[in-house]
């Protein structure tokens, strides 16, 4: 591969997260190097979500801190992370129902738009070259993620695979620098999951995107991330390459204890 | 023939403004999951500024019976609903964030009231008129396919046209534009909206804003008919029904819906009203929702209610 990985560019330290009484992270520090697929795993409820939920601002920790390029943030927003170049997919696919793929894909543009409401009210020059520009960007992603057939389908009516596909599309929409994944491969068959394999590899690779990625699959896991974090009741049990955690006797553990 | 007509025709325009005020409505509710009780205030409120500032600014500029002081009164009262909205998000929708769907119902209901105050105050709480130089006199359309022709009230028949034509540039501004692609998104799903970097903050003030122009647009359309008066807020009341039949969260839903009530309330008043006795006006709207809310209480559009686990 011919991407090389760099320094943090994330670094979580000490982060607690509670909903009364459930304490979903306890303690959590872990870092994230500039081009690296960084793996999540651990059993359901291990608190995974909530561990990216922290990351964007979807969550507020109780204590901790978020360090992203050397800023150190007590607590995120979601229009912060945006801002600041997160993007990320929902476990639950959470694309707008109602609209088309290119629509959904064109949502991801908006933080990139510059004209003004009364422009676009007026359909004015910059406002509509604006358009088109983020059009043809978002047909690029259109073309990445081989999904030109449902352009214009409503994503309310695809198959479950191809939304996670889209869901996929809309955050690259944004270009992010670092994409959070949480499951994109859950309840896909193999077919789907190598092609989800396959793009999260190239946009890792052709665009240098950061990626943290949570995944159930071991095999998936061990077989693209460079970094593996394993929590289990919400506390980290294990961290390290894939080799070293494979070892790990906690994990091992967690995992023959859980019940799947 | 020509009679029926003429009461459809009658109940559709009067249709077409319960479609405004039910748009206010469900533009707020998609949104920001807001069931915004200060609709009908607001409707008042945009009213009495209208009414007050057709008096003022062509007295202060000198531009006395001119087209040009009524155009002006009503950019100033669009500029004066921008700033409600405005003040609307930063002293109350800010700090309600994630609340549940009851406390934002009471500081709608709280909205409505310091509006109709600071309106009362402001403008004053006499009965006043609104002159937008709307015809008066009726017409008769037709007349070579009915005899004697149809008749229809000019007025009426350019105030549905108006408002036909808001709903349709509304229409468009939702399809058609980057900010009306975002407010759909975040009508959509809120939690990914603001995860792709679309601020909340300045959606709710465009959608309190766009509730605010339809708000005004209903209050110089009925103020110009009836006069401007404080139970002008109570319109809002006449909504509820279009709302509860069309679906909270369809727009589609909110202009069939009022369509739907304005009919129906003109063809059983004239066609049933003397079987079991006039008024039937009044009350046939709310039968018309509770009919709805035992059969299908997602309304005709809305989405189907379904209880996440
Ligand atoms: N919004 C919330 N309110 C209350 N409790 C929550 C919330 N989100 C998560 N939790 C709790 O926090 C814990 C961790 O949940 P989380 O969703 O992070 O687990 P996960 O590792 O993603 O599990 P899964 O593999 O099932 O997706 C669980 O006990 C869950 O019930
Ligand atoms: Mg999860």
């Amino acid at each position: 591969m011919s991407r090389q990985i760099g320094e943090v560019i994330l670094d979580l330290k000490q982060v607690s997260l509670s909903f009364g009484g459930v304490k979903a992270l306890t303690d959590i520090s872990f870092d994230v190097r500039e081009h690296e697929i960084r793996a999540i795993i651990g059993p359901n409820g291990a608190g995974k979500s909530s561990m990216l939920n922290v990351i964007n601002g979807v969550y507020r920790p109780q204590l901790g801190e978020i360090i992203l390029r050397g800023q150190h943030f007590s607590k995120m927003n979601p229009y912060k992370a945006a801002k600041a170049g997160i993007s990320r997919t929902f476990q639950n696919i959470a694309l707008f129902k109602g609209m088309n793929v290119i629509d959904n894909l064109m949502t991801g543009r908006n933080l990139k738009i510059r004209s003004n409401l009364i422009q676009q009210a007026f359909w004015w020059g910059a406002a509509r070259r604006e358009e088109l520009a983020h059009r043809a960007k978002v047909e690029e992603v259109i073309d990445f993620l081989e999904i030109q057939h449902i352009r214009k389908t409503p994503v309310g009516r695809l198959p479950y695979g191809l939304q996670k596909r889209v869901d996929l599309g809309r955050a690259l929409a944004m270009e992010p620098s670092i994409l959070l994944l949480d499951e994109p491969m859950a309840g896909m068959n193999v077919e789907e999951k190598q092609d989800m394999c396959r793009f999260i590899l190239d946009v890792n690779d052709q665009f240098g995107t950061t990626i943290v990625l949570i995944e159930h699959d071991m095999a998936v896991v061990m077989d693209i991330s460079d970094r593996v974090v394993v929590l289990d009741y919400g506390k980290k049990i294990g961290d390290g390459e894939p080799d070293a955690v494979r070892a790990n006797p906690d994990v091992i553990s967690a995992y023959l204890g859980a019940s799947h | 023939m020509g009679f029926f007509l003429e009461t459809l025709i009658g109940g559709l325009m009067a249709g077409m403004l319960y479609s405004l005020v039910a748009l206010g409505f469900v533009l707020i509710f998609k949104a920001s999951g807001v069931f915004n009780f200060a609709q009908g205030a607001m409707v008042l409120f945009a009213a009495l500024a209208m009414a007050r500032f057709a008096e003022w600014i062509p007295a202060w500029l000198g531009l006395q019976g001119s087209y040009l002081g009524t155009a002006a009164a009503f950019v100033i009262a669009g500029a004066v609903m921008f700033v409600v909205a405005w003040l609307v998000e930063r002293l109350v929708l800010r700090h309600l964030v994630n609340q549940e769907g009851a406390t934002l119902l009471m500081a709608t209901l709280g909205i409505a009231y310091v509006l109709e105050g600071v309106g009362a105050s402001v403008f004053g709480d006499d009965i006043y008129r609104i002159n937008v130089g709307m015809p008066k006199e009726p017409v008769f359309l037709f007349e070579g396919i009915f005899p004697g022709g149809l008749l229809i009230n000019k007025e009426d028949f350019i105030a549905a046209l108006i408002a036909a034509v808001l709903v349709g540039l509304l229409t468009l501004f939702f399809q058609k534009t980057t900010t009306g692609r975002a407010l759909r998104a975040v009508a959509d799903d809120h939690q990914a909206a603001q995860s792709i970097g679309i601020p909340l903050n300045r959606i709710w003030v465009i959608v309190w804003c766009v509730a605010g122009l339809v708000a005004l647009v209903a209050g110089v359309i009925w103020g110009s008919k009836l006069g401007v008066q404080f139970s002008l807020s109570t319109v809002a009341l006449r909504a509820l029904p279009v709302v509860i039949l069309g679906g909270l969260t369809s727009i589609p839903g909110a202009i069939i819906g009022g369509l739907i009530i304005g009919v129906g309330e003109k063809l059983s008043e004239v066609y049933l009203g003397p079987m079991i006795g006039g008024g039937i006006e009044i009350w046939f709207a709310y039968q018309l929702a509770l009919v709805f809310l035992l059969f299908r209480p997602q309304g005709l559009f809305g989405e189907k209610i379904i209880d996440r686990v």
